[in-house]
């Protein structure tokens, strides 16, 4: 069992939202119309926004302002909020601590969205869309079971979805190393937002694994999570900027 | 054969086969006519998803949450006055019991049907109990709303069976046939022996006993909905009984309006007295300054902690964009408040008054809006009314004047109680909706990670809430053409009891032997 754990180093992200792009193709993330996103429907399961979002007589005002970017994936806490709302069970932490949604089992009540207190969830308002040939360039990489439809399959209208720490891709590296008869090494999952990072400034590994680079980066002074005092215990990890 | 009183089958059973006026036919189609149009704008939204509400993220609850806490909390009506009257043996509660208990049938109904409607996948409505997860506050919230639900129908049918009997026994000889069958189905053989009214009486202190802790946790566990998440505003331990205090008093609101309407509708002044009025408005009273005190208590910890996350939820109902919809409804209760209170300090009157004090305090209130809409809308080239001293003054000014209007009206109030009771009720019944309101959109328009929203309610929901009203008065005033609206026989039980507490002879002090 491994505890999957993200880095994001504030000082090299360059604001570029390349792991935003990268994540919506990697997920099959439809894109919505300005008058839609304008009522706060937009789908961005790895969203970029200047930090506080919400500007207060603190942030002061340009050229004197305190503001930085901040790249927010969903947290995957290891005390999920989420999780202990959900009627159904819909939405549940994995063995390895991946909070996972469960597209098929949702029943579209939105407790979760409301619960969470990082805003990582989103609603299907209406079904899915993509704009002329964009359907024909999805991600065929599906997580479907009996009663279960996971990761980058394409949603139903009026469920609930987020941030999976690309789960089909750990799928896809399990089943590599059993067909080639080895051991699954940590080193070969890596989500798509890691993957594409233009500073890297995303790393990511297992915590479990105390020689690993996000047990070592976790250690860093400069290191912390967000909104911490809620005890939510997220398993995505800051560092400083400056 | 059951008997009945001859006064009582002229009011409450003769209406019942009396044919349909046309005032009912206009207002059931009316009110059918709401619920179509709300009916086909919920299968349209059932058709393209919640996008047609005005939700969003991060709003992802609104109108119909507020609702959905509105019509469970206009249930509690029902649980209070009949059970906690019965359990104390209140006598005064006999005439009113049909009446509440109805309204708590009926506000679940409508109630529970917005989280379905709320709900975007209502299909998927049955994994609730296939997939429940205890630990879910919504799972709490099906297992004591349908709890409620049989328990509140129950109450309503149990002392509904003796006026059953007694109707299929006394119904009129021109009676269609299928009315005949129906009540006698429904009265399932009662006749009145002694063991049966044993075992209806044990029923019914069972029920009534049962049914209070049962409504306690119903609304408690709305709140708790709210309050186990981490939301800022929601996330407090006040919650549980400022919900139930919430939901009672606005019970109350709304068990004075049903019963004026029963009483001029059916012309029921005879049963309907001014002591359930009287008793009931202490009661309303009490509940008042309760609500008040709560939400005093709950504001005071987010304005003195200041935190960065609870404060610009609070900021934005004191002076923010919540602003106009949490002052309304602090006037609102407020002037309930005094609409109670105040009249009963003036000294009695002699004559009834005539209109001449309502309508000139119509006319300094509109005279005020006026005032105020000119200043609202006077460009800043007019400095004098942009500063804040002149603000000021005005504000303070409307202060006085709302004063001047309610101290107009007590008069009218003292002469009038009844009309006062229900103009009380209708601004606490509003009032309570806004405060739904207040609590659920200011926080989820202010996220603690994303940036914040605004929620204006779409042509939908503000149809489907119109609807929801509609259904609730339209299910109400079928029922009763089809019922009586006083429990016959506890009427006769407590005039029967109050006879023979008449002529218990108070013995005379004894003379002293010098």
């Amino acid at each position: 069992m491994a505890k999957w754990s993200m880095v994001i180093d504030l000082d090299k992200c360059v604001a570029c939202q390349g792991c935003s792009i990268a994540c919506r193709a990697e997920n099959n993330t439809p894109a919505v119309a300005p008058d839609q996103a304008e009522m706060g429907r937009a789908m961005r399961w790895n969203d970029v926004f200047p930090m506080p979002i919400n500007p207060t007589e603190d942030t002061g005002e340009y050229p004197n302002v305190r503001a930085e970017y901040l790249p927010r994936p969903c947290m995957h806490c290891e005390n999920p909020p989420c999780i202990k709302v959900c009627p159904v069970g819909a939405t549940f932490k994995d063995a390895d601590g991946i909070v996972e949604q469960n597209y098929a089992r949702c029943i579209g009540c939105r407790f979760c969205t409301v619960g969470c207190p990082y805003s990582v969830r989103y609603f299907n308002w209406y079904e899915p869309k993509w704009e002329g040939d964009m359907i024909l360039h999805l991600n065929p990489d599906q997580v479907v079971g009996p009663g279960v439809l996971e990761g980058p399959a394409v949603r139903p209208r009026s469920v609930v979805e987020k941030c999976t720490f690309c789960i089909h891709r750990l799928q896809k590296v399990h089943a590599q190393a059993d067909a080639e008869g080895r051991a699954f090494r940590a080193d070969e999952y890596v989500p798509a937002c890691v993957q594409t990072c233009t500073g890297k400034a995303r790393f990511f590994g297992d915590l479990d694994d105390p020689e690993s680079t996000v047990s070592h980066l976790a250690k860093n002074t400069r290191a912390f999570h967000l909104l911490e005092d809620e005890g939510t215990h997220p398993k995505v990890i800051y560092l400083r900027e400056g | 054969m059951l008997k009945i009183d001859l006064k009582d089958k002229e009011k409450l059973i003769d209406p019942l086969f009396a044919p349909l006026n046309t005032g009912f036919k206009a207002a059931v189609g009316l009110l059918s006519l709401i619920i179509a149009w709300g009916g086909f704008l919920y299968i349209r939204q059932l058709f393209y998803g919640l996008g047609v509400t005005g939700m969003g993220r991060p709003v992802y609850w609104s109108m119909y949450i507020v609702n959905f806490v509105f019509f469970i909390g206009i249930s509690h009506a029902g649980t209070l006055i009949s059970a906690i009257l019965r359990v104390t043996g209140a006598e005064w509660r006999r005439p009113i019991t049909r009446v509440a208990e109805a309204i708590t049938v009926f506000a679940l109904l409508i109630g529970s049907l917005q989280i379905i409607i709320d709900m975007g996948r209502p299909d998927r409505l049955p994994f609730t109990l296939i997939y429940g997860r205890l630990q879910s506050p919504i799972i709490w919230d099906i297992i004591s709303v349908t709890m409620y639900l049989l328990g509140s129908v129950t109450y309503l049918f149990l002392p509904l069976m003796p006026d059953l009997a007694i109707i299929r026994d006394n119904m009129p000889e021109n009676a269609p046939n299928w009315r005949k069958k129906f009540y006698t189905i429904l009265a399932l053989g009662w006749r009145g022996t002694r063991e049966q009214w044993i075992r209806l009486e044990k029923a019914i202190a069972f029920m009534a006993v049962f049914i209070i802790p049962v409504a306690v946790s119903v609304h408690s566990i709305i709140s708790w909905i709210l309050a186990s998440t981490l939301q800022p505003g929601w996330h407090s331990t006040i919650f549980g009984p400022y919900f139930v205090i919430g939901a009672i008093f606005s019970g109350i609101g709304a068990l004075f309006i049903a019963m004026t309407a029963v009483r001029k509708v059916l012309g029921l002044e005879n049963y309907i007295l001014q002591r359930q009025y009287r008793n009931l408005g202490l009661l309303f009273i009490t509940m008042n300054a309760l609500w008040f005190y709560f939400t005093f208590a709950e504001n005071l910890g987010l304005a003195t902690g200041q935190q960065s996350y609870e404060m610009p939820v609070l900021a934005a109902k004191l002076w923010g964009t919540f602003a106009p919809t949490f002052w309304l409804m602090v006037a609102l209760m407020a002037g309930a408040f005094f609409i109670l209170v105040v009249p009963s300090w003036l000294p009695p009157q002699k004559t009834k008054l005539r209109y001449g004090l309502p309508i000139a305090s119509t006319i300094t209130a509109f005279m005020l809006v006026v005032l105020l809409a000119t200043v609202r809308m006077v460009p800043s080239s007019l400095l004098f009314l942009q500063t804040i001293t002149a603000r000021t003054v005005l504000w303070v000014l409307l202060v006085l004047a709302i004063i001047g209007i309610l101290a107009g009206f007590s008069a009218w109030f003292k002469s009038n109680p009844i009309a006062a009771k229900v103009v009380a009720s209708t601004f606490v019944v509003i009032g309570m909706w806004l405060e739904r309101w207040n609590i659920v959109i200011p926080t989820t328009t202010h996220p603690m990670l994303a940036a914040y929203g605004s929620y204006t309610p779409s042509l939908t929901e503000i149809s489907i809430t119109a609807a929801s009203v509609a259904g609730f008065v339209l299910m109400f005033i079928v029922f009763f053409k089809l019922f009586p609206a006083i429990s016959i026989w506890e009427i006769a039980e407590g005039r029967v009891m109050e006879q023979a507490q008449s002529i218990v002879v108070i013995p005379q002090p004894e003379a002293s032997g010098d």
